[in-house]
């Protein structure tokens, strides 16, 4: 069985793949088909679980739940790369802030250094 | 006891001033990095111990010892009146010290829980977003076309690449990148930094802080490169940092006019890792090492004189 960080992977790979949002059932479904091949049963995780790994997500902002309708529907809350960009823009504050949470290779963090890569990351964003 | 309260303020003006700045323009620290980066924490530590002693040894003069002052005095908070022989000078010292001595401590406690949450955070968004790098342990691939490097440092460690660094790198210079990050899992740099973060924090003001932690951050880097050559060599660590961080891969930052990254202290280790000087002599670092020792040790011995 795959521990919980790699299951929360997998299910953000399932809701990013997928253009409507999803039951915890329907993800468990397919969670099980990509399983390998003879043991696919083996892999399936229970539903339970899904459930537990999607509440994680949505603390965590990677999921939001839809609440009308029962069985809650689930859906990934930004893109992969929208939350790359994300993810690079808290790195590059972090950096120039030299908050001492990370250490970064190029250069040491200078402001004109951190908002040029910052205008670049806006860029990508709006292709 | 005058003359211990002279000696500690002489202390901690000469180690708030000019020993910093004097550190911070010698050449030395990039042949003894290690050693630098001790020297500069001693400075910071006896700075603010001689700084809370003074003022320690200046408010109990009445009394002439730390116990007994606070015998005299804490009861008076509750009730009953202030001794007598303690006056405004006294009391106004005792409170700057404590004012002093708390005001640090919460920054220190602040800064490193804000790192912390922050640690969590980039393992969360690694674990979900990023890629195992094949026969690198511990290390992670982000699908980012902006190259980067960096490493979250804490119980559990990742190095993180971006997709745009690996296209650039050869797989030598991508090694090497690895390496310097490494080492600063390994040595623990984060703490150092921690303290300086929170030191220039605590005291925005003070003139050195900004210069100390500026310091701090190259010496860090220095010794993460010297890592890396230990590792792979100097010629591949010097080429990813010469693509990077002074001469920019003209694809890898498309139209974005080029990043300028801090170009002095680039080509302060790009001429170390292409040259690096004669390592400092025996002499000159068991001296080092001595002044560190006694920077530290002359508050502490002065506050441990008086405590009784």
């Amino acid at each position: 069985m795959a521990n919980l960080g790699e299951l929360e992977r997998s299910v953000m790979e399932r809701l990013w793949a997928s253009d409507a949002a999803l039951t915890a059932n329907e993800l468990r479904d397919r969670l099980t088909l990509v399983g390998e091949a003879g043991e696919a049963g083996d892999r399936s995780p229970a539903t339970t679980t899904v459930l537990t790994v999607l509440a994680r997500l949505e603390r965590k902002g990677f999921v939001s739940r839809s609440r009308d309708v029962r069985p809650h529907r689930y859906r990934a809350l930004l893109s992969r790369a929208e939350h790359t960009a994300e993810m690079m823009h808290e790195v590059l504050d972090r950096a120039s802030d030299r908050d001492a949470a990370l250490a970064r290779f190029i250069g040491t963090a200078t402001p004109g250094e951190t908002d040029t890569l910052r205008r670049l990351l806006d860029e990508l964003a709006r292709r | 006891m005058l003359a211990i309260a002279a000696l500690l303020g002489v202390l901690a003006v000469a180690l708030a001033w000019p020993v910093p700045v004097a550190l911070s323009r010698a050449e030395w620290p990039a042949r003894a990095p290690g050693l630098a980066l001790a020297l500069w924490q001693a400075i910071a530590l006896g700075g603010a111990l001689s700084m809370i002693g003074c003022l320690v040894v200046v408010g109990t003069a009445p009394d002439g010892s730390i116990v007994g002052s606070a015998e005299a005095l804490l009861p008076a908070f509750a009730s009953g009146p202030i001794p007598a022989e303690f006056g405004v000078v006294h009391l106004v010292a005792l409170t700057l010290a404590a004012g002093l001595a708390v005001h640090l401590a919460l920054n220190l406690a602040a800064t490193a829980a804000r790192a912390e949450r922050e640690r969590r955070r980039q393992h969360q968004l690694i674990a979900i977003l990023s890629d195992p790098m094949p026969g690198e342990p511990r290390t992670r691939v982000l699908a980012h076309p902006v190259p980067l490097a960096y490493c979250v440092p804490g119980l559990r460690t990742a190095t993180v690449l971006t997709e745009g660094l690996v296209a650039v790198l050869s797989p030598d210079e991508l090694r090497a990148v690895v390496a310097h990050e490494r080492t600063h899992l390994e040595q623990f740099h984060h703490l150092v930094l921690l303290a300086f973060r929170a030191w220039h924090q605590a005291l925005p003001w003070f003139p050195i802080a900004n210069r100390a932690e500026r310091a701090v951050t190259v010496l860090t880097e220095m010794l993460a490169d010297d890592g890396a050559r230990r590792a792979t060599g100097a010629a591949p660590l010097a080429g990813a940092l010469e693509r990077l961080g002074v001469a920019g891969e003209p694809g890898a930052y498309a139209d974005s006019g080029g990043v300028e990254p801090d170009r002095e202290t680039v080509e302060a280790r790009l001429a170390r890792l292409r040259s690096p000087g004669p390592p400092l002599g025996g002499l000159a670092r068991i001296a080092t090492a001595v002044v560190a020792v006694v920077i530290v040790a002359t508050p502490l011995v002065a506050m441990l004189m008086i405590i009784r």
